[in-house]
């Protein structure tokens, strides 16, 4: 089924991209139902009884022991930031 | 000088030819001179590297134990954190980072006594085959400047073709480090996933992002990666499994070397003249003992739709983290949050960045979860089962890296399937989680053409063995492209 406008734009907000200004949404429509397309084909395959793979080596996640192993680098973050104060990132007024 | 392999060169640091600040300076010098014509450096980092080699010389004079590389000038692909130089990925969004940190890789290139250049251009966060995807423009392949590098390690590659560096490093999630290495004519290692440590490297896809090295030799790529492979607790990923002495298993012998042909990378959509120079290469092997055997990849022609699930869904999550707050991009003048979110990433991410996000968040929605990515987790199962089969019956599989040379650019650049199909024959290496090396096989109307060898889990050695042998016996991995690269 291919992927509506509406659909693709919805898609977007939940990705938090604006694509009505930024690119040819129609250019973009076209690829990506052929992209879906394309993938489509693993529908085909049997897959009975066959885990899903997550991961190349399927190993248990390492442990270790709890101790601090980072020094406090607020500061170099921080100049990082585009906007910030008083140590806070400033962004638009959430709430009047 | 600028043609000479890593080897070479700590030879002639060792005796005295020259030093490193000599070689640092003339490399810098070729940097100056000839990346115009390649765009292969987003940053050159000269007086860092200057100090560095200075430092590398004194040690030297003072001390015969010197580190595994000391005094080699190298690049390193612009994914990588280097810590209080820009970062950028090839991307807008990161175009004003400076690393806090340096990534490990970087950390332990360091020790090994490198010096770092510079650092290379590079498909936005890695995601292409022509490095047409940057923001700070296409690098060009020394071998025909209308023809891409391959990507998305493109920079590295295409300035170790051109002897502007002896070596540089490569990441590879779906061929990012064999394609451009086939494309320009050089040697390049993906390793086992876990092999080489992802901390501090940008994130992509990140159950098949792997790093490795680019040279002009297998002997080259071998220390590399001796400096690069091991356990990091940084990376919980990384795998706690000795690093073996990769220059030792150089030398062994090929008698009696099972070679697997998989008849699904041999079929429809090879270029002929690609296929010719692939069983000259089987030929010189089987000369020295290989035995070669027909096997079967049955679910070949899944890879690259499964990939295009997996690697977007990764992708759209690990690229959540750029929000325009925190580092990177900001867009000017945000109405609400929403506004600063949404316009800081449509307008730091480029068109194939987006796409791929766009396809990610929709694989991964609500009613689609099951019909894409659990299914496609399923079928990289398969494809994984297909390798483990094969390695029942033979030592390594080997074909061809790319299934053409180098296109031109531009070529592709409106037709995004036709550029994922570039991959096909290096994509499920990266689903399995194998490793893969290409190494340089001859020329195709003067562009080059690379071979790829893929081992079982842990087999890096292996590779590098069968690739130096070969190249013991051939010179394509000599072979120097035209003027002005070659002076």
């Amino acid at each position: 089924m291919p992927i509506s406008r509406d659909a693709i734009n919805y898609i977007a907000h939940l990705a938090r991209l604006d694509i009505e200004n930024s690119v040819d949404a129609s250019a973009l429509q076209t690829d990506l139902n052929q992209i879906v397309g394309m993938v489509d084909e693993i529908s085909a395959a049997n897959t009975e009884g066959i885990q899903p793979m997550a991961h190349p080596l399927e190993s248990a996640q390492r442990l270790r022991e709890d101790h601090v192993t980072e020094s406090n680098e607020r500061e170099k973050l921080m100049a990082l930031a585009p906007l910030s104060e008083a140590g806070l990132f400033l962004v638009p007024t959430v709430i009047e | 000088m600028q043609h000479k392999t890593i080897t070479e060169l700590l030879a002639g640091l060792k005796a005295g030819e020259f030093s490193s600040e000599e070689l640092t300076r003339f490399t810098l010098q070729r940097i100056q001179d000839l990346d115009k014509h390649l765009n292969c450096f987003i940053t050159v980092t000269q007086k860092e590297a200057i100090a560095a080699a200075k430092e590398a010389d004194q040690l030297r004079k003072k001390n015969q134990e010197t580190p595994l590389l000391s005094g080699i000038p190298l690049a390193h692909k612009d994914i990588f954190c280097t810590q209080g130089i820009k970062t950028s990925c090839g991307s807008k969004m990161l175009d004003n980072f400076i690393a806090p940190y340096d990534a490990t890789l970087v950390e332990k290139l360091k020790a090994a006594g490198t010096i770092l250049v510079g650092k290379t251009n590079m498909d936005e966060f890695a995601m292409g085959s022509s490095n047409e995807n940057s923001y700070y423009g296409s690098v060009r392949n020394p071998w025909d400047l209308n023809a891409v590098p391959g990507g998305s390690s493109g920079g590295s590659a295409a300035a170790v073709a051109a002897g502007l560096v002896p070596g540089a490093t490569g990441t590879d999630t779906g061929g990012s480090i064999r394609q451009p290495a086939a494309l320009c004519g050089i040697t390049g290692l993906k390793p086992t996933y876990g092999r080489v440590s992802r901390y501090g490297m940008i994130a992509f896809a990140s159950s098949l992002d792997q790093a490795g090295p680019i040279a002009k030799t297998a002997e080259d790529c071998a220390l590399l990666l001796q400096a690069m492979a091991g356990l990091d607790k940084k990376d919980s990923t990384s795998v706690d499994t000795a690093v073996p002495d990769y220059q030792a298993a150089l030398r062994t012998s090929l008698k009696g070397l099972k070679i697997g042909l998989p008849k699904e990378y041999f079929g429809e959509g090879l270029h002929p003249e690609v296929q010719k120079l692939v069983q000259d290469a089987l030929k010189i092997l089987e000369k020295e003992g290989a035995i070669l055997k027909d096997i079967s990849l049955p679910n070949t022609r899944l890879a690259i739709p499964t990939y295009y699930v997996i690697a977007p869904a990764e992708c759209s999550s690990n690229l959540s983290r750029f929000d325009g707050v925190r580092f990177g991009y900001r867009c000017l003048n945000p109405k609400n949050l929403d506004d600063l979110y949404k316009r800081s990433r449509s307008e730091g991410f480029g068109a194939e960045v987006k796409r791929r996000i766009l396809i990610g968040t929709y694989v991964l929605s609500t009613g689609y979860f099951d019909a894409y990515y659990l299914q496609a987790q399923k079928v990289r199962k398969l494809i994984t089962n297909d390798f483990m089969e094969a390695f029942k019956e033979v030592h390594v599989i080997l074909g061809p890296t790319s299934p053409t040379p180098a296109f031109n650019i531009g070529e592709k650049v409106k037709d995004p399937i036709g550029m994922y199909l570039c991959d096909i024959y290096t994509i499920s290496i990266n689903l399995a989680g194998l490793p893969g090396l290409s190494m340089p096989g001859g020329f195709v109307n003067q562009r080059p053409v690379g071979i790829q060898l893929i081992g079982n889990y842990f087999e890096e050695g292996k590779l590098l063995n069968i690739a130096h042998q070969f190249q013991q016996l051939t010179d394509w991995h000599k072979k120097i492209p035209p003027h002005p690269f070659n002076a």
